[in-house]
């Protein structure tokens, strides 16, 4: 069988295709069906030569073999340092094999690849930061996700991630009608408590496009009501678009990058449609990466920026809270040991680690705030990230990368952790639900709204 | 014999060794793509460059990366290796002697005992290296026969070199020796990894830029490696 009906090298595009997948129960046929799943060695091949130049190339052929990224992979510490997880490793026998033998390997070995691919590296990038060559395996096993789905070897729930996305351009079923229901809803729930307070829809020329990541309007619908409550108390001239306000991709980890450049080019088309004058994402660490690092190059924009000035959520809490547009109650502010979470993806990649720690210095009472060690760029990955969290087969191999996050916050001795990316948030819920360690975590959006001074004239009337 | 091995074949070795690499970093560079590498090289050359240098100094110096401060160990052993590798054979007086016979140029020579010294330093650097690859799990899983090959060619010229010096033997043979295996070491490097002497830098420019401008760079991070 060159191709099965759910596994194989096309990718989802249609709603029943999509349900068709979903309805495989744990992938069970799909992952049976992938056992057969021919390799197109020429086409493989013929995509390497195309895509494999100086960089990745390079970073293969002189790898020196020494070693020194071992250390620096969390998931080589937490797997008893077994050799077969340090990075170079990991990378020359799956990589560096397909490079080798031209593209003619078999069935078998791909989905081996696939297994180092998506339970043995997060793409965390930590590993590129220790390398004397400066050669960063999470951006080749990045490459590498690409290759495995083009031949459709590929995680079950990554497959239909990435269909998601070419479907509803949204990693989940949640639909332009139900995004914008979902925002009227929250308006007129949270209006009750803060008069005024609105989440206007496709307005022009605001100051500012918010975006969010779809699990919000699907799991969490108080999380765009909490992003709107700052807003309105920060007095923004904010909208939401109704098109384009999605701004995850699971398809940058599914390595399906037409779809990667799809998702991100419809984000942009809002901006360009609603002309506002910057974007602001939400607390999540693979959207901004997604939206504002790496999208501008899918889309091929020359200067490697988005079509305006397109911000994480910290760095506009960070802003609102230094302006003065938005004031913590000293009474109000953390006084219990507390740390914070370093997402790989806005502080490894995009040197977000300051501005963090400005705004813990607004909301902690000083002398509480406890760093985790190692921190800032040098952080680990939460144990999640790169999709690990989301594919089912790998569950007991992600379990096991949660430890590193698990030590790291028991040695800080703190039993509230501040992880303002959705990704660190789920792997830390998921830590405490595995190991029971007794932590609390949070988002940045509500534990901020508990510490505003807010002005008099925002408070409902019955209250005054 | 000597005479065609310090004629026209080195001549023949210096023009395809460092004409080979200086096509390595041509390659390199005509390589690179923005698309691909996902870097805004030319929109953005003064952070992209201003991240080339601060990577490389940062590898350059024992303690300017964090891999190096917190490796000790492995960090006297490499940088031993390597200025021992580097440093001897360009100002050893013997190779300067030649230089000036030659050319009629020559350039400052290493006092006898220092050049001495460093040859020592690269080949027993060089042995401890090579005895790291086989006493470490995770260095053990990743070397293969062409890493120890590549450190045979590069310790072979300081080996036959210091042999020669010492006069242990024949030293006519060893001085023949010692210019046969600098010049396969010197021909080996456009070709094999030994290419690092230029791609090292070609490699973290490029990653330097990459920070530079994209991971951190512009938003005035400057990442401490």
């Amino acid at each position: 069988m060159p191709e099965g009906i759910l596994c194989n090298k096309t990718p989802i595009k249609t709603d029943e295709q999509l349900k068709l997948t979903l309805s495989d129960s744990r992938g069970t046929k799909y992952y049976a069906e992938m056992l057969e799943l021919e390799v197109d060695s020429d086409a493989l091949w013929a995509l390497v030569q195309k895509t494999l130049k100086s960089r990745t190339k390079t970073w293969l052929e002189i790898c020196a073999h020494c070693g020194l990224c071992a250390e620096s992979c969390f998931l080589y510490q937490v797997n008893g340092r077994t050799p077969k997880q340090v990075p170079s490793y990991k990378i020359q026998s799956t990589l560096g094999q397909i490079v080798k033998k031209k593209g003619k390997v078999t069935n078998e070995f791909m989905r081996h690849c696939m297994d180092v691919a998506w339970s043995q590296c997060t793409c965390c990038n930590r590993c590129g930061m220790y390398c004397p060559h400066g050669i960063d395996m999470g951006v080749m096993f990045s490459y590498l996700r690409g290759l495995l789905y083009s031949q459709g070897f590929v995680p079950w729930e990554l497959k239909i991630g990435s269909g998601m996305h070419r479907v509803y351009r949204a990693q989940m079923d949640v639909t332009t009608e139900d995004w914008v229901e979902t925002c009227e809803w929250m308006a007129e729930e949270t209006e009750e408590e803060w008069p005024g307070l609105e989440i206007p829809v496709d307005k022009q020329d605001a100051d500012i496009m918010y975006t969010c990541n779809a699990r919000e309007p699907k799991h969490y619908p108080e999380d765009v009501a909490e992003a709107a409550i700052l807003f309105h108390v920060a007095g923004e001239n904010w909208t939401v678009p109704s098109e384009g306000w999605e701004q995850t991709s699971l398809s940058m980890f599914a390595g399906d990058w037409e779809c990667c450049k799809d998702n991100v080019q419809n984000v942009y088309d809002a901006i360009e449609r609603l002309n506002p004058k910057r974007a602001i994402g939400t607390e999540c660490g693979h959207a901004h990466r997604a939206t504002v690092i790496e999208g501008p190059y899918w889309t091929g924009r020359p200067d490697g920026l988005p079509p305006r000035p397109y911000i994480h959520y910290v760095e506009w809490l960070a802003e609102a809270l230094r302006t003065g547009k938005l004031k913590i109650d000293p009474a109000k502010r953390i006084k219990e040991p507390v740390t914070l979470q370093d997402s790989c993806n806005y502080v490894r990649n995009q040197g977000l680690k300051d501005i963090t720690r400005e705004i813990i210095s607004y909301i902690v009472e000083p002398g509480f705030f406890v760093e985790m060690s190692p921190n800032k760029e040098h952080n680990y990955c939460c144990g999640g990230g790169g999709g690990f969290n989301g594919i089912g087969m790998y569950r007991e191999q992600r379990n096991v990368a949660l430890r590193k996050k698990m030590d790291q916050i028991l040695d800080t001795g703190c039993k509230l952790v501040i992880a303002p990316c959705h990704n660190c948030w789920d792997a830390i819920r998921d830590l405490e639900e595995e190991y029971e360690i007794g932590i609390r975590w949070s988002f940045l959006k509500p534990l901020v709204i508990g510490m505003l001074d807010v002005p008099e004239h925002m408070l409902p009337k019955d209250e005054e | 014999m000597y005479d065609f091995l310090t004629g026209p074949m080195l001549w023949l070795t210096f023009a395809v060794s460092f004409g080979g690499l200086l096509v390595r970093v041509v390659l390199y560079i005509k390589g690179l793509s923005q698309q691909l590498d996902r870097v805004a090289y030319r929109a953005h050359m003064s952070y992209g460059l201003k991240g080339a240098f601060n990577s490389i100094i940062s590898f350059l110096n024992p303690i300017g990366a964090r891999v190096w401060r917190i490796r000790p160990g492995f960090t006297l052993m490499f940088f031993a290796f390597h200025i021992g590798v580097v440093i001897t054979p360009i100002f050893l007086i013997a190779h300067n002697v030649m230089l000036q016979e030659n050319l009629g140029f020559s350039l400052p020579a290493l006092p006898s005992g220092v050049a001495d010294f460093l040859t020592w330093m690269a080949v027993v650097a060089g042995l401890l290296l090579t005895l790291r690859r086989v006493a470490f799990p995770e260095v053990r899983i990743l070397t293969t026969g062409y890493d120890y090959l590549m450190m045979v060619i590069t310790l072979a010229p300081f080996v036959t070199g210091l042999i020669a010096r010492y006069a242990i033997g024949d030293y006519q043979f060893w001085l023949t020796a010692h210019i046969i295996t600098g010049e396969i070491w010197l021909l080996s490097l456009p070709f094999t990894k030994l290419s690092h002497v230029v791609l090292f830098f070609m490699s973290r420019a490029q990653i330097g830029m990459d920070y530079g401008i994209k991971r951190g760079g512009m938003k005035g991070s400057s990442l401490s490696w």
